[in-house]
């Protein structure tokens, strides 16, 4: 199929704006009479709070309101409605927020907050989620409803499919290591705001947050807040990074509603980045116990996973990662069997988000350890066990999952072939630094994933009488480039200049609903929901432009901005069309709405089902030198292979990729939030390392296209997957040329040398 | 308590600017809370991630580490000063677009104006840097959605 616009590399269509400082990110925001919000947080992990007095800090010239969960009425936060927006008599975790003032300067707020005088005794807290499954260790969370078997278990899973006993009978080789992830932070470059407008005069409360699912934003907060969802207006400025940070509401924004709520005037609250590396949604830390085993073949047979997470002191989505871990352990290459447990357990630490990927990376690393060891016992190519185990167009997997297209094998072979696997592999490695290849492969979610109601988005289209197109969309935009696609659909359809299509997508009062950006699924579901209303548009426009070149709807060709008859060449401009409709009879709009829902279905309470319309599937080769002497890793080339259905527009793509890998190799190489006793050590980007343009590798990208059916023009969703294996794929590498184990993240030139080390004393 | 004021005179996106301001006062203050130029981005207020930097007579600088005060005399750009006005986007600009060089967008302008000054200095050196050169000059300025390859693409492309 040839297109005119889908598949060429367009710019991001604001990128305009973006690259010269026009565009209004939540920090640049000012309102009329603006307040500055700062707000009082423990100082001890874990604390009885025996009394608070704000008493001086309401005294100070330009304080305009203190609260505490004393003067303000609100229902608690988050998944588990276990996070209270102030905190009362006890705190949990370092984050805990106690108090918040609002003044005329940032300056008066903090300087107030100093004046706020709390009286603190001092607890042990529970830093270690075996600790806190103890039985005689006390109830962290005190509206945990313990109904999982355990005070601190926040959220249980288990699932299996298969016979475990038989496949372990036919099991040659079997292999069990536990596995170890740390805690990181995507450190968005914009830190957190959020601004917030309330009305007295008609109770409107308006509030300008960076948040990626206003609407299930607008309808949480309006449960924490006990107001009417309608009266409250979520727009979202420019988004300065989102990663899964903004899937939750922290308590910084209701608080700041609050502030607002209680003084009638706007109110501003921005982070440091102090704050942000403190404050804001992390990647789990876990620890992963998994058992493999495959027979003589090397065909795999089973898996047993038990897997413990530090849900830190109150519940996020992060909690639901464990249902995207299951999905890679049941799922990812053929296995006949598998029983999975994973528990969040509750503790004293930060709580948990929901990061790029949804636990994603963490399972793959695991899994992909053990194969390379089992590789390793059967004497086989590590390669070549992938391929014998890949997983295939037609397959449904033991949890059901439908894989109509399925680019596994071609994006492991991509990988292997373009890498040099076989050849490079076998260099003399002899000498102080040490090359060798990983291979990691991953499974993501393609084509949306059905965990709330609906997972659906709503499209409007108006076409203006000048043959101006505005795209209403219900998703959300966090850089990830999905205006851009959007709009090429519709130019693309249309056949009219992109520059003529504008996209709306900030609003909650104006943009119909969509459940978020997460899960990869903008360009599919919004992509989607697009192509449905464009569609109707069509035919709308085509039943005027039929009668009025007197000729058959199926004779239209839609280009050049015009609609043409190609049997008689006769064409009418599109906007002319338009204007044949408004101001002729019938007299109507070319306007149209359209709602998508993905051909996914729930899973049943056994967690079986297909959750997904489609799936991504990736494989990736890492090639890497040690140098021995120092520890350092080397990452020199990553070959990226992924099914992402049909290349929409390869600029965006390859951006998301490269993104991903990078920040994959942030996580394998040197990224750790540095805990002690629940204080975070590491709090800027001095000490917290990310990659920077000299850290890169060459990345080299392979797209499988398997035109899935269900997809935009056979697209899938792509953009959590680059990050997935990378960590993995880099273990994988650094063992295989040290002849080590790596079964823990960050591979930090301490942590190699301490394997080498390990290694020696051990043939010694 | 009054901090000490200071009378400072400079040149910004080359208008001339007279003030008094504070001698504590750091530039990206100064830039976003006196003149209202929100294109400087405040990512960690250190030093550490580039997002705030602006040219002080062409060179690039971190201007949350730059008293105003030692602005005085001296002629400052910001990306809202970048492309002039006789055109939209400066050649910098028209590249970073071009390559795909923005996501998120908030190291954007901080990059933006690390890349000019680099410029500059290859330009007036006769110099073409590269690709590990580039790398190099782009170390100070944190991205984390890109991976940096599109960036250093469209720097490559300059010359």
């Amino acid at each position: 199929m040839n297109y005119n616009i889908i598949g060429k590399r367009i710019p991001k269509i604001d990128a305009g704006d973006r690259v010269s400082g026009k565009s209004v990110f939540g920090y640049d925001i000012e309102l009329p009479g603006m307040l500055h919000g700062a707000i009082l947080r423990t100082k001890y992990p874990s604390a009885i709070i025996k009394s608070i007095d704000i008493s001086k800090a309401k005294k100070l010239a330009g304080v305009e309101c203190v609260i505490t969960a004393d003067n303000v009425d609100t229902e608690n936060l988050n998944f588990r409605k276990d996070h209270p927006v102030l905190k009362k008599g006890e705190v949990n975790c370092i984050r805990d927020e106690i108090a918040a003032v609002a003044a005329v300067s940032k300056e008066i707020a903090e300087k107030a907050l100093e004046l706020i005088e709390v009286t603190y005794v001092e607890r042990t807290g529970i830093f270690d989620p075996l600790e806190a499954l103890k039985k005689d260790a006390p109830q962290i969370n005190k509206f945990s409803k313990g109904d999982n078997g355990n005070k601190n278990i926040s959220e249980a899973f288990h699932y299996e499919h298969g016979d475990l006993a038989e496949e372990k009978k036919k099991s040659a080789c079997i292999i069990t290591r536990q596995y170890v992830l740390p805690k990181v932070t995507p450190t968005c470059l914009s830190p957190s705001s959020i601004t917030a407008n309330y009305s007295t005069v008609d109770d409107e409360l308006t509030l300008y947050s960076s948040t990626q699912v206003p609407f299930l934003y607008q309808r949480e907060i309006s449960q924490v807040l006990k107001m009417d969802p309608s009266k409250i207006r979520v727009i979202q400025p420019i988004i300065g990074g989102g990663f899964g940070t903004k899937l939750d509401i922290h308590p910084f924004e209701p608080i700041c509603a609050l502030l607002s709520i209680k003084t009638g005037k706007p109110v501003q609250i921005l982070f440091s980045r102090k704050e942000e590396f403190i404050h804001s949604a992390i990647r789990q830390s876990m620890v992963i116990d998994l058992t493999t085993g495959a027979d003589k073949n090397g065909k795999f047979t089973f898996r047993e996973v038990k897997i413990i997470k530090d849900n830190g002191a109150y519940t996020s989505w992060g909690v639901k990662t464990s249902f995207v871990i299951m999905q890679t352990f049941s799922s990812l290459y053929q296995v006949p069997a598998c029983v999975y447990d994973a528990d969040a357990v509750y503790t004293n630490n930060v709580f948990a988000g929901s990061i790029r990927g949804f636990g994603n990376p963490q399972a793959t690393f695991a899994l992909e350890r053990n194969i390379d060891l089992m590789a390793e016992e059967l004497g086989m190519d590590r390669a070549e066990i992938r391929l014998i185990n890949a997983n295939f167009p037609g397959e449904i997997s033991g949890q059901g999952l439908e894989y109509h297209s399925c680019g596994h094998k071609p994006a492991l072979e991509a990988v292997i072939k373009h890498s040099g696997y076989f050849t490079r592999n076998k260099k003399n490695n002899q000498g102080r630094y040490k090359r060798g290849i990983g291979l990691a492969s991953m499974l993501h979610v393609g084509g949306g994933a059905k965990i709330y109601p609906s997972d659906g988005c709503g499209t409007t289209l108006k076409l203006d009488t000048y043959g101006y197109l505005t795209i209403i969309t219900g998703s959300s935009e966090i850089g990830q480039g999905s205006e851009t696609v959007l709009a090429m659909m519709a130019a693309e359809e249309l056949g009219i200049d992109l520059k003529k299509i504008k996209v709306i997508n900030t609003d909650t009062n104006v943009k119909p609903w969509d459940v978020g950006v997460h899960a990869s699924r903008t360009s599919f579901v919004a992509g989607n929901s697009v192509l449905g209303a464009l569609k109707k548009l069509k035919e709308k426009l085509s039943d005027k432009a039929a009668q009025l070149l007197n000729t058959s709807l199926e004779d239209l060709v839609f280009e050049n901005g015009t609609i043409r008859s190609e049997k008689t060449g006769n064409s009418f401009k599109i906007d002319k069309i338009v204007r044949e409709l408004h101001f002729k009879p019938p007299h109507e709009l070319c306007e149209v709405s359209y709602y998508y829902e993905p051909s996914s279905e729930f899973q049943d309470k056994n967690f079986k089902g297909n959750v997904s319309s489609c799936y991504a599937f990736a494989a990736q080769a890492v090639e890497v030198e040690v140098d021995t002497l120092t520890g350092k890793v080397d990452v020199l080339h990553v070959y990226v292979g992924q099914d992402v259905g049909k290349v929409l527009n390869p600029l965006g793509l390859e951006g998301q990729i490269e993104g991903g890998v990078v920040m994959g190799l942030g996580y394998a190489l040197s990224e750790e939030m540095i805990f002690e006793n629940g204080y975070l050590r590491n709090f800027s980007f001095h000490d917290y390392k990310v990659p920077t343009a000299r850290d890169i590798p060459e990345i080299h990208f392979y797209p499988i296209e398997t035109h899935e059916k269900t997809g935009p023009y056979g697209a899938k969703g792509m953009a959590e997957a680059p990050l997935v294996p990378t960590a993995a794929a880099i273990a994988n590498a650094v063992s295989n040329i040290l002849g080590v184990e790596i079964n823990s993240l960050p591979i930090t030139p301490e942590n190699v040398l301490k394997a080498i080390s390990n290694k020696q004393s051990d043939q010694g | 308590m009054e901090t000490a004021q200071s009378k400072i005179s400079f040149t910004i996106n080359g208008k001339k600017v007279e003030r008094r301001v504070r001698s504590s006062m750091l530039l990206i203050d100064f830039i976003r809370n006196e003149l209202k130029l929100k294109g400087t981005k405040p990512g960690c207020l250190g030093g550490e991630c580039g997002a705030c930097t602006v040219l002080v007579d062409g060179v690039a600088v971190n201007s949350c580490l730059y008293l105003v005060i030692n602005v005085d005399g001296k002629s400052v750009t910001t990306v809202e000063g970048l492309s002039g006005e006789e055109q939209s986007l400066d050649v910098v600009q028209l590249s970073m677009v071009e390559h795909g060089a923005v996501q998120c967008g908030f190291c954007t302008p901080g990059m933006v104006m690390a890349i000019k000054s680099f410029k500059s200095q290859c330009d007036h050196n006769h110099h073409t840097p590269d690709r590990e050169e580039i790398k190099k000059n782009l170390e100070g300025n944190i991205c984390r959605c890109t991976g940096y390859v599109k960036i250093i693409d469209a720097v490559e492309a300059l010359f």
